[in-house]
């Protein structure tokens, strides 16, 4: 301040070199407050997903508690039935764990080969057109409503099944598994496709130098090079599917069945959730308790799949 | 100039031209590739080097809109091997390559030299085993990885890297090898190394090397071409070349004055 106006009182020649350092320093200051202003509103942008995420940590956990003293976490989680609502109410969660994991495994066993498949042919084979035209298809798969899907598996897919399985019951996990991975097919492609893309040309150039295929290169550089991508791919598939409500509570059935077997009919802690939300549910009712700790279970599932995945990316991170 | 009177032809590039879509990047080019010699392709950069290099495996067939005019002929079978009746995966078995920048897989040591050889099919441990230890002790890198060959290339240093990479090329026993500029990415110290071995390969193996270092050039090839705007120059001895060159562009570049 005090060098500014003896500047000023210099003289006429001196002017116009100091009012232009006047104006660029508050073009300056002008700039860091902006900056400043920005990078507040992006931390608390970021801030707010996070807040999000433990709120609803929070909540689960608050809400749990009151459920754990009807019943003992042993209890809940060794319990072979599930019957909250009952007047003979048992509280072991595993026939939804059970009915989760069996849709779950089955849609996997559809989703991670032909998502993987896709990707590969995708990345490594199909001409620009031919993956121009298809990789929209695909994405309109993902955005399908899963109601549409759960419908599908009702009316199409299980009578078709009924062909091969007579026995098989009208509700039954192994055609809500099947459409669940339809479904996730272009979760686990387009995500394994972005990996294997990003795979530098350098090594797949290396690969042919040696004589190797297209086919080789692909499966023998390729994929692994993509691998940490390919991992994420498969947990976000995993994650879809442990979540997916509306396919498994319209195709799947709505009664919780200790069984390993996925022609049976059972329920999975998502169709349980959205079972019991639709119903009138008194706050402070074991219902509405057994919300929140069948909620619980689900997010633990979740958590513990991309603790795997994260793990897995960790152990096989890319290095080109 | 004795050299060349022992020398026997390996390779032959005739009247080669190649066009990047309508881009016309090698223009006649015709020089010979001597067996188990070394020859040199030098030149500004953007003269084409790369792109003549990558004429001898076919690589530009890997996209779209390459086209090549003239003839690459491989003794001793004289084949053209640019011509479309010959499958370019054929080529690339006889006609190994190294990169510009080292380029292991990422799997281990041991399986990235095994590459080639189990891509033709050769999966027997004894034979692999065998062939791995061979082409790693060509390469001057087996006393360092000996004891982790199952450890993951990315492990390494970069000038062992490369070796690696060389190592791999040499291990289903080429024709001919390509080096694309080797060196480049690469300290001194691992610079020195790679050069030191090229002077063990030398007498064994045909190699063809790009190098934009003139020191490399003189230093380690038998012949050399001097490239400019995708034309030879000046081919012939490396000694001629850099002692007394025929023509006035080359003596030029040589001497630095430019490029
Ligand atoms: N993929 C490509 N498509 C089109 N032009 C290319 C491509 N690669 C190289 N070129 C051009 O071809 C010429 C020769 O390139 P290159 O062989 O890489 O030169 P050098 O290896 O001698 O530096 C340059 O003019 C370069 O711009
Ligand atoms: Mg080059």
């Amino acid at each position: 301040m005090n060098r500014t106006t003896k500047d000023t009182t210099l003289g006429i020649m001196e002017c116009p070199t100091v009012s232009e350092t006047n104006s660029r320093l508050s073009h300056k200051q002008g700039r860091i407050i902006k900056e400043r202003v920005i990078e507040t509103l992006l931390f608390l942008a970021a801030l707010s997903s996070v807040a999000t995420t433990f709120a609803i940590v929070f909540i689960l956990v608050y809400e749990s508690i009151p459920f754990f003293q009807h019943t003992t976490v042993l209890n809940f989680l060794t319990d072979t039935e599930w019957t909250p609502l009952f007047d003979e109410a048992r509280y072991g969660i595993m026939p939804l764990v059970a009915g989760t994991l069996v849709t779950t495994g089955v849609a996997l066993t559809v989703a991670i080969p032909m998502g993987t498949i896709i990707a590969i042919y995708l990345s490594e084979f199909a001409p620009h057109r031919v993956r121009e035209t298809v990789k929209p298809f695909l994405e309109l798969l993902g955005a399908v409503p899963t109601v549409v899907f759960g419908y599908f598996a009702l009316v199409v897919v299980t009578p078709l099944l009924q062909k091969i399985y007579p026995d098989l019951p009208g509700f039954n996990m192994l055609s809500a598994g099947l459409v669940m991975g339809i479904m996730i097919i272009p979760y686990v492609s387009s995500v394994s496709e972005d990996a294997m893309r990003a795979v530098p040309m350098h090594l797949r150039e290396g690969s042919y130098a040696m004589g190797a295929t297209r086919f080789q290169t692909a499966v023998r550089v390729v994929v692994p090079s993509a691998f940490s991508g390919i991992a994420a791919a498969f947990i976000l598939g995993i994650s879809r599917a442990v979540g997916e409500t509306m396919i498994v509570a319209v195709a799947a059935g709505m009664q919780p069945n200790l069984t390993w077997k996925a022609t049976e009919s059972a329920a999975t802690i998502s169709a349980f959730i959205v079972q019991v939300a639709l119903g009138d549910l008194p706050h402070g009712s074991i219902g509405y308790q057994s919300i929140f700790a069948a909620g619980l279970t689900l997010m633990l599932m979740t958590l513990v799949f991309n603790i795997i995945g994260f793990w897995l990316k960790k152990r096989f991170r890319e290095e080109y | 100039m004795s050299a060349s009177v022992q020398a026997t032809l390996k390779a032959e590039a005739k009247d080669l031209n190649f066009y990047y879509g309508d881009f016309k990047a090698l223009k006649g080019i015709s020089i010979p590739v001597h067996d188990k010699k070394i020859t040199a392709l030098i030149g500004p950069s953007g003269c084409g080097k790369s792109t003549f290099l990558r004429c001898f495996n076919r690589m530009h067939d890997l996209y779209p809109g390459n086209r090549y005019e003239g003839e690459i002929t491989l003794n001793p079978d004289n084949v053209n091997i640019l011509s479309p009746k010959v499958d370019p995966i054929e080529v690339r078995m006889r006609i190994s390559m190294v990169f510009q920048k080292p380029n292991p897989f990422p799997k281990s040591i041991f399986e990235n030299v095994a590459y080639g050889l189990r891509v033709r099919g050769i999966n027997k441990r004894s034979v692999l085993e065998e062939k791995v230890e061979v082409a790693l002790q060509n390469a001057a890198l087996w006393n360092e990885v000996k004891d982790r060959l199952h450890d993951l290339a990315f492990n390494l240093s970069g000038g062992q890297q490369q070796r690696l990479c060389i190592a791999r090329a040499l291990a289903i026993d080429p024709e001919i090898m390509l080096f694309d500029e080797p060196t480049s990415a690469l300290d001194p110290i691992a610079t020195a190394s790679i050069e030191e071995l090229m002077d063990e390969l030398k007498d064994r193996f045909t190699i063809l090397i790009v190098t934009h270092n003139m020191q490399q050039a003189a230093r380690v090839s038998d012949f050399t071409a001097f490239m400019y705007l995708g034309e030879v120059v000046e081919y012939n001895d490396t000694k001629k070349i850099f002692t007394n060159p025929d023509k006035q562009q080359t003596e030029d570049y040589i001497t630095g004055r430019f490029g």
